[in-house]
């Protein structure tokens, strides 16, 4: 269909960009009956979601509990239960919204994306998957059809928060999700991912590095919130100013590091 | 939702509304909400931002709640909508219906029909919800009347006269 065709799954982004004239397709191609993109299994390596998993499925998921709770924890907190009914975490993705509530997660986790097109198929780090604000690698001839997650190794604890103006219906102002494993007691690898404050949910590099080898001692983990900060380019808009979401990304930094060690600990 | 200069052609649709099937004709491009309130004449279903906001479209949608306004009429192609008009009938309602009115929990009216869709959904689900249940599962349907209160007690009680009836 190329560019006139426009891929809608639940819609509950791509109705509203109709009704505000945002968007004007020729062609609205609704994917949401192939019912065989609508799984969550395991494999060897890694978790497989398929993409059109309505948030309210992979809340519910028995495995996503097991293997990659934080991702069940951000679909939990998505919107409200009709929205999650609705939603897919396939969507959720593919819009690219700066505050899509899966991807962090995802990014922590080390996901990766299966892209199927006429051309072919690929599978991408989801790190490259976002360009900008809602604008991504996918080409107009291909679908996002599955969402890979790699098995943690021992001793990893995960995390995810989200701070919104309420707690039913409200975008993240900030999220942020992060994966830690300790051998004893020095951090072995991290990944913190924080969403909305920046063009595209962003991992905080320079933090994570600073951590890496290290005994994860309170003041090693603020200095390393501190560190955040430099990475992220956050702007004001109806739901909170810049500097606010400055102040918030530290404490959710600092925040799901504690809680993520923490259930090592447990 | 109206487009301009619209010539859409029609498509006929084929669903099973409040236990019963039907047969329509809609614009690609319509609501399920308008389908409901101007092609089918059933106006329980309130249209109040059409954004996915307030929850006053919310049907279930086999089984699940769903914000009406955000549907596209050709998805519910094959499928099971049931709305406000097939939850119980006068002199016949719904235990949640009979609650919401010993409760109080109607003052205006404009979102009980959603109110009482999500708290089937919910009751379906969860026979005997906790307090904090409740509060999510209304959580996406807007009340500017009642401030809640009578509508979550009468939620509960509702859940607790299923009990006592065996249901
Ligand atoms: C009231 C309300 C509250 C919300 N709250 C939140 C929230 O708290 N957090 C959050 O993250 N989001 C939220 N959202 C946004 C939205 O609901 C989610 O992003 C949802 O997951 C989108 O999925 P969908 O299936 O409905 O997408 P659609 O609207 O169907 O599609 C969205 C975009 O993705 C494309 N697309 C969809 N599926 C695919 C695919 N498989 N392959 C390629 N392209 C695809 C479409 O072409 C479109 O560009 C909210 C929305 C509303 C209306
Ligand atoms: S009219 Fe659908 S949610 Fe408000
Ligand atoms: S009774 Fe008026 S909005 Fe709820």
């Amino acid at each position: 269909m190329g560019e006139a065709g426009k891929v809608i799954a639940g819609g509950t982004e791509v109705v509203i960009y109709l009704k505000t004239r945002r968007i004007s397709p020729k062609y609205l191609i609704d994917i949401s009956d192939l019912k065989e993109l609508e799984y969550i299994k395991e494999n060897e390596e890694f978790l497989s979601v398929g993409s059109l998993s309505t948030h309210s499925t992979i809340e519910k998921s028995p495995l996503i509990k097991k293997r990659a709770h934080i991702l069940g924890d951000s679909a939990s907190q998505i919107g409200t239960i009709q929205i999650r009914n609705m939603g897919t975490i396939g969507g959720n993705l593919a819009n690219a919204s700066p505050a899509a509530d899966t991807a962090t997660p995802l990014l922590a986790l080390g996901a990766s994306l299966e892209l199927m097109g006429t051309s072919g198929k690929r599978v991408v780090p989801i790190e490259t998957f976002f360009i900008h604000v809602n604008k991504t690698i996918l080409q107009s001839n291909e679908l996002l059809t599955e969402i890979q997650i790699p098995y943690p190794p021992p001793n990893t604890g995960a995390a995810f928060m989200k701070i919104g103006r309420r707690a039913a219906h409200d975008l993240s102002i900030v999220n942020v999700a992060t994966t830690v494993t300790v051998t004893e007691d020095v951090c072995k690898n991290i990944c913190i991912a924080l969403g909305s404050v920046a063009p595209t949910p962003i991992r905080a590099k320079k933090a994570e590095a600073f951590l890496k080898e290290k005994t994860l001692e309170k003041a090693t983990i603020k200095k390393a919130s501190e560190i955040a900060l430099e990475e992220i380019q956050p702007i004001s808009d109806v739901r909170a100013s810049a500097n606010y979401r400055k102040e918030v990304s530290k404490v959710l930094v600092r925040m799901t590091i504690q809680k993520a060690i923490d259930e090592i600990e447990r | 939702m109206k487009l301009k200069g619209d010539i859409m052609i029609k498509q006929k649709i084929q669903f099973v509304l409040n236990g019963k099937s039907v047969e329509v004709a809609v614009k690609p491009n319509t609501t399920l909400v308008d389908v409901l309130r101007y092609q089918l004449k059933l106006t329980g279903t309130k249209r109040g931002c059409d954004r996915g906001n307030c929850g006053a479209c919310t049907v279930l949608l086999d089984g699940k709640s769903v914000y009406s306004c955000l549907i596209l009429a050709p998805k519910v192609n094959n499928r099971e909508v049931l709305t406000i008009e097939g939850l119980g009938e006068p002199g016949n309602l719904h235990p949640l219906q009979e609650a919401f009115m010993e409760h109080n929990a109607v003052q205006c009216g404009f979102c009980t029909p959603g109110m009482l869709l999500s708290a089937k959904a919910l009751l379906d689900d969860t026979p005997h919800p906790t307090k904090k249940e409740v509060k999510t599962a209304i959580s996406g349907n807007l009340c500017r009347c009642t401030g809640y209160i009578q509508i979550i007690e009468a939620i509960l009680d509702a859940a607790e006269r299923n009990a006592k009836k065996g249901r």
